[in-house]
């Protein structure tokens, strides 16, 4: 009995010890309450191991501002966490970077806290398109980076260059493609009409989109993978085994760096020009930290410096960046984009996707 | 000592547990996934409350009942080969001694620490045509040259029996080590042969747990929605992955929750309908 007895004392004593130095190691915190701060969501992996690595930090050097940053999934999973926890007055992270499509449905909830222009000078130095504003004017978001979507290739595999979009038809092809699986994030349907239809203002009428349909649905057999997950291709691409499809042109050129056979062509129709903003939940109380951040962001020698670092396409003039020639060719190109088509995801989500999932399922 | 009926409102407080138990991880959930299933959908945005079938209605098509289709023929499929495999398998297993026995239940645990990620990813070079089988088959002089494997049914079937194969293992195990060997010696002087007293001995008896364990089994494979993303084409793609393109890419929560809804009453189904095929056999006619 005494035995137990003394364990108990014994325990409990450990116990108190231990929320002691629980308390002890939560002091500096309290201490340093006062010291800023900005939690940060980037794409998960290359993308915010990037942003850690080289852009963050000096961010922190300039401002004073400590950057947390928060991984993102891709996609609209992201949209919806935020969309969750904004009902429960939680911010998983104030600012995240977010696509174009999903900025567009968080403003459908108001997602998104207005953001004053006037706190962020910088924005001047953005191209037009990379504002985005609620319908009544309100500014929900500022162009974070653009990227490329490119006709990728394993050179071991096709020798020759591909120069069209027009290649992923050709019948050569057959079982070697692989692409994007989602309606939302392939932007096919876009591709197709500029190759084949004169343009993406052909997919303004429904007639026009199912007719995009129906030449996509003919290159179906020369898809051996519809992927989700970008290492599920990458793979595929760099052993040659599915020596062709669609992929983002800043990993390829890390992959090319790394010594693979692959190469990324700006086909002649345009690549793909997809981009990410930078917005900010309206349950953040981080509002001042916020816009500080999206000012800094905005420089033209931040720009170009993720250019050269993380390989993403400024979103702030050209005249304004000290990219010479060839650092601008690595990461874009003169010839026109293909824009995807927010509108059309927006309007008709569901009627677009239940079509892409008969299409490539059935 | 005989059963009792329970007299007082004290004597239910051992079930308290349980039920609590029921409520909070199975029917809570499940109502929860049930009401969002009638809410109605916000295009561009979320969802807010309501009572629509739109949800339903979307889903009662020739294009999901196919899909609906084939995840339940893939899951049962895998449950029958993993049972069929497992069986005479586990049997062998419980007859070895002790110490060989926890080698092989270490190995199989060990299995089960894998995610569907690393299983997916695995199988998916292993079937590759640059870094696969293939090549050892050409090694070995089998093949003329190697060729890819995935993406193909062969590929999603045989990583699911895989993932599946230790769950099943560790299911019939208990049972199997408890089972009294006399009965096949008995078998055995009546001049029944090994293999004749296996299936016509020791599966009748078993014949409950085999039961279990495919039912268990086919549940388990139902769910899987990676491995036949990442091995599969299209084609092969279950409802769960269709489910998870609404839930996380379309954040169509409704639409998603009505197809996970009908799943899980399908399955339901399809168990409750094994049962009394089972009941009803056991029966003396």
């Amino acid at each position: 009995m005494s035995k137990i007895n003394q364990s108990r004392i014994s325990r409990r004593t450990v116990l108190g010890a231990s929320a002691a130095s629980v308390a002890a190691l939560s002091m500096p915190g309290i201490l340093r309450a006062d010291e800023r701060s900005l939690k940060v969501g980037v794409y998960g992996g290359y993308f915010k191991k990037s942003f850690d690595t080289h852009i963050f930090p000096a961010f922190t050097e300039a401002t004073g501002i400590k950057v947390e940053s928060v991984a993102e999934p891709t996609g609209e999973a992201w949209l919806v966490q935020l969309e969750q926890a904004a009902r429960a007055k939680r911010a998983p992270a104030d600012v995240s970077m977010m696509s174009q499509v999903a900025l567009l449905k968080g403003q459908t909830t108001n997602l998104w806290a207005a953001l004053d222009l006037s706190k962020i000078p910088n924005s001047a130095n953005l191209l037009g398109n990379f504002i985005n504003k609620y319908e009544d004017g309100r500014v929900a978001g500022i162009g974070a980076v653009s990227w490329y979507v490119n006709l990728v290739s394993n050179t071991d595999v096709i020798k020759e260059e591909p120069t069209s979009w027009a290649a992923l038809w050709d019948e050569a092809r057959k079982d070697q493609l692989g692409l994007l699986a989602l309606v939302s994030n392939s932007f096919l349907l876009e591709v197709t009409a500029k190759t084949f239809m004169g343009g993406t203002s052909a997919l303004v009428t429904e007639e026009g989109i199912l007719k995009a349909f129906d030449k996509l649905s003919e290159l179906k057999d020369n898809v051996r993978l519809w992927y989700r997950d970008e290492a599920q291709f990458e793979q595929g691409l760099k052993s040659g085994e599915i020596p062709m499809g669609q992929y983002y042109h800043d990993v390829t050129g890390l992959a090319i760096a790394d010594g693979h056979p692959v190469r990324s062509t700006f086909p002649k129709e345009g690549g793909i020009l997809d981009s990410g903003s930078w917005a900010l939940s309206r349950a953040s109380d981080k509002v001042e930290e916020a816009h500080i951040f999206m000012n800094y962001m905005s420089q033209p020698e931040v720009q170009s410096n993720m250019s050269r670092k993380v390989g993403t396409a400024p979103t702030v003039k050209r005249s304004l960046l000290d990219l010479t020639p060839e650092e601008f060719a690595s990461v874009s190109s003169e010839i026109d984009p293909i824009i995807p088509r927010y509108d059309m995801y927006q309007n008709r989500s569901d009627w677009l996707n239940q079509k892409w999932t008969e299409l490539i399922v059935g | 000592m005989t059963q009792r009926k329970p007299q007082s409102l004290a004597d239910y407080t051992p079930l308290f547990y349980p039920a609590l138990m029921l409520m909070v991880f199975f029917v809570i959930p499940f109502g929860t996934m049930m009401a969002v299933s009638f809410f109605q959908r916000d295009v561009g945005g979320f969802y807010t409350p309501d009572f629509v079938w739109d949800n339903y209605e979307r889903f009662f098509s020739l294009f999901f009942a196919k899909i609906l289709g084939f995840s339940l023929s893939l899951a049962m499929l895998v449950s029958l080969i993993c049972v069929t495999i497992s069986f005479p398998f586990t049997y062998l297993l419980t007859r070895c001694e002790r110490k060989t026995q926890i080698i092989w239940l270490i190995v199989i645990l060990s299995v089960l620490s894998l995610s569907e990620v690393i299983i997916g990813f695995a199988w998916s070079t292993l079937f590759s045509r640059t870094a696969g089988i293939g090549n050892i088959l050409v090694w070995l002089g089998v093949a003329e040259k190697s060729t890819a494997l995935y993406p193909g049914f062969g590929a999603v079937l045989t990583a699911m029996v895989y993932q599946a194969l230790p769950y099943t293992v560790l299911v019939l195990y208990p049972s199997l080590s408890r089972f009294d060997t006399s009965f096949l010696e008995a078998a055995k002087t009546m001049g029944a042969s090994p293999v004749r007293a296996f299936l016509n001995v020791l599966i009748p008896v078993q014949r409950n747990t085999i039961l279990a364990t495919v039912i268990m089994v086919f549940v388990f494979a139902l769910g899987s929605y990676l491995l036949p993303q990442i091995l599969g084409r299209p084609q092969h793609w279950t409802l769960s992955v269709l489910i998870t393109d609404q839930a996380i890419y379309q954040s169509n929560m409704p639409f998603a929750a009505a197809m996970a809804v009908f799943l899980v009453l399908m399955s339901l189904a399809l168990v409750g309908l094994t049962l009394l095929i089972g009941r009803k056999s056991e029966a003396p006619a």
